[in-house]
């Protein structure tokens, strides 16, 4: 199979296969102890790097930002313009990123050396259906965990740029803040939560699909594990695209 | 003194066991074939599994021998022909029907295959877990089932903590839990010391003739093949299992013996036609050289 063909037959595949997961939520037996678990050790074990990188993100985009705003007379407008792109853009990408690394390659691997030991094959003859029993608790827990971890992002990333804008710049924290609170919106708001529901969806189909199709023993389950993390994290910024269009329009901020 | 055997003698005794149900096989394929992308890996496969019988299937890697028992389970879909399991033609069956298809076999797998996260008693327990069943029923069956492969010692150890051998024997443990009537070997005794390999065909010579379990051996040992030709199973006046071979006293042991070899059968019969048969690869196979 070629490139395209083979690219068009994962869709295809990976989209059934999320599909049943997602329609094994809604009828039993179904696995929610399982998704528990699993949103602790994806949302609760992902907190560290996420609010390290929120934060960073955060005073960095103040850091780059105030000069050039200076030089225009407006610095006062530094708090905006970094909530703005953390609400809409930064927070809910690199969060994405992130958790593709940590979590999407963890999953790959877990299902992958499942699959190369016949644990999978076991749980099917034992009368389990691996799909609802392993793929649906985890994209439900990425689809739960993933926007909470933006927002605190996002919030911690305001923090950044705050902490940034004042200690270095001098800028009064009120006059930061007032300036957040202007310049973002509820349609900011609102798009900045719907697109990581989307990625958490990409990075659990992704995942998932990467891993319980490894084959070729151990050396197999380190493909699929880098393959997951780079095909999701691509997908995850081709989507953003389209998304951030989508949203524009059904949002009516085209401008 | 006896008295003269009448003619029809055979015939009597066998219309007194009179049930329809043991003549249905527990297994059959009819005329399976299944390739993977050009590879032919069954060609027109068709044989049968009787009640009670242990098939002793022999062969080469890559002969197609594990493929048989992924498609008894539904694991793979055969691309022509039938698969029946207990009279029931489940080759159209979709994942849903199969799993109550799926409730009446157990698989020993190659390497174990226990899941790495869960400890001995929740490997073991894993099928009256899935079915919803209480603690308190689940506990004695699984040390039941512990006790009948000799590892309730192990009960909280993890897989990881376990060896080679012991791990097979939970995996033995874990399909017999639910007392399924089919229970499938995919080769458990491979890469095992031989007092432990003799272990595990104990087991299955016990399911085979104190359970009256059916079953598929895949094996390409000879040994193996020794013990379940040619022993059985019988509980002593003291009630405790003990091995016999045959001949010491009239029995009949139910095993049979298949030999593929590129998927097709090239040999069906008992232990003692196989050891006679001229074929070449057989000969070969049985001598090792």
């Amino acid at each position: 199979m070629n490139l395209i063909t083979r690219s068009i037959f994962e869709l295809q595949e990976t989209t059934v296969m999320t599909a049943k997961a997602l329609g094994g939520l809604l009828k039993g037996p179904r696995y929610l102890a399982e998704a528990v678990a699993q949103m602790d050790v994806i949302g609760v074990g992902s907190l560290t790097i996420i609010l390290l990188t929120g934060f960073f993100t955060g005073g960095v985009l103040a850091v780059q930002t105030y000069p050039t705003l200076a030089f225009w007379g407006q610095q006062a407008k530094t708090g905006q313009l970094v909530a703005v792109s953390l609400v809409r853009e930064l927070g809910p990408v690199l969060s994405a990123l992130m958790v593709a690394g940590r979590v999407g390659s963890a999953i790959a691997a877990e299902l992958g050396s499942m699959t190369v030991s016949q644990q999978i094959d076991a749980m099917r003859a034992l009368g389990t259906d691996p799909i609802r029993k392993l793929v649906a608790p985890r994209v439900l827990a990425l689809l739960i965990a993933l926007p909470l971890l933006t927002v605190l992002a996002d919030c911690v990333g305001i923090a950044g740029g705050a902490f940034a804008a004042t200690s270095l710049y001098g800028l009064s924290g009120s006059a930061f803040f007032s300036s957040v609170r202007d310049g973002i919106s509820s349609d900011d708001i609102i798009g900045g939560v719907i697109k990581p529901i989307c990625f958490g969806l990409i990075i659990g189909s992704i995942a998932c699909y990467k891993g319980l199709n490894t084959d070729g023993g151990t050396v197999g389950v380190g493909r699929a594990t880098t393959r997951a993390v780079v095909t999701a994290s691509i997908v995850v910024i081709i989507s953003d695209f389209f998304l951030a269009r989508a949203l524009q329009y059904l949002l009516g901020t085209t401008g | 003194m006896p008295g003269p055997v009448s003619d029809n003698a055979a015939g009597s005794t066998f219309a007194h066991v009179d049930d329809t149900h043991r003549a249905i096989p527990a297994i059959e394929f009819r005329d399976v074939v299944l390739a993977f992308d050009d590879r032919v890996v069954l060609d027109r496969l068709s044989f049968k599994v009787m009640k009670g019988e242990t098939k002793i299937i022999l062969g080469g890697s890559g002969g197609g021998k594990s493929t048989i028992i992924k498609l008894v389970l539904g694991l793979l879909k055969p691309d022509e022909g039938r698969v029946l399991v207990d009279g029931e033609d489940v080759t159209d069956y979709n994942e849903a029907q199969m799993m109550a298809v799926r409730k009446k076999i157990g698989m020993v797998f190659q390497e174990g295959a226990l899941f790495d996260s869960l400890s001995v008693y929740d490997n073991v327990a894993y099928r009256l877990h899935e079915q919803g069943l209480s603690e308190d029923d689940v506990e004695p069956e699984v040390r039941r089932m512990l006790r009948f492969v000799s590892l309730e010692d192990a009960i909280d150890k993890m897989p990881a903590e376990l060896s080679g051998g012991m791990r097979r024997r939970v995996g033995i443990a874990r399909a017999l839990i639910g007392d399924p009537k089919i229970v499938l070997f995919d080769e458990p005794t491979a890469g095992l010391d031989p007092p432990t390999a003799r272990t595990i065909c104990e087991l299955a010579m016990k399911l085979r003739d104190l359970e009256d379990v059916s079953s598929i051996f895949v094996t390409h040992e000879m040994n193996n093949l020794d013990y379940l030709c040619s022993e059985y199973a019988v509980v002593n006046e003291e009630g405790q299992v003990v091995f016999e071979r045959e001949g010491e006293r009239l029995c009949l042991v139910n095993s049979k013996v298949m030999m593929m070899r590129q998927g097709k059968i090239i040999f069906s019969g008992t232990d003692e036609s196989l050891r006679r048969a001229e074929d070449q690869y057989i000969q070969k196979f049985l001598r090792g050289h």
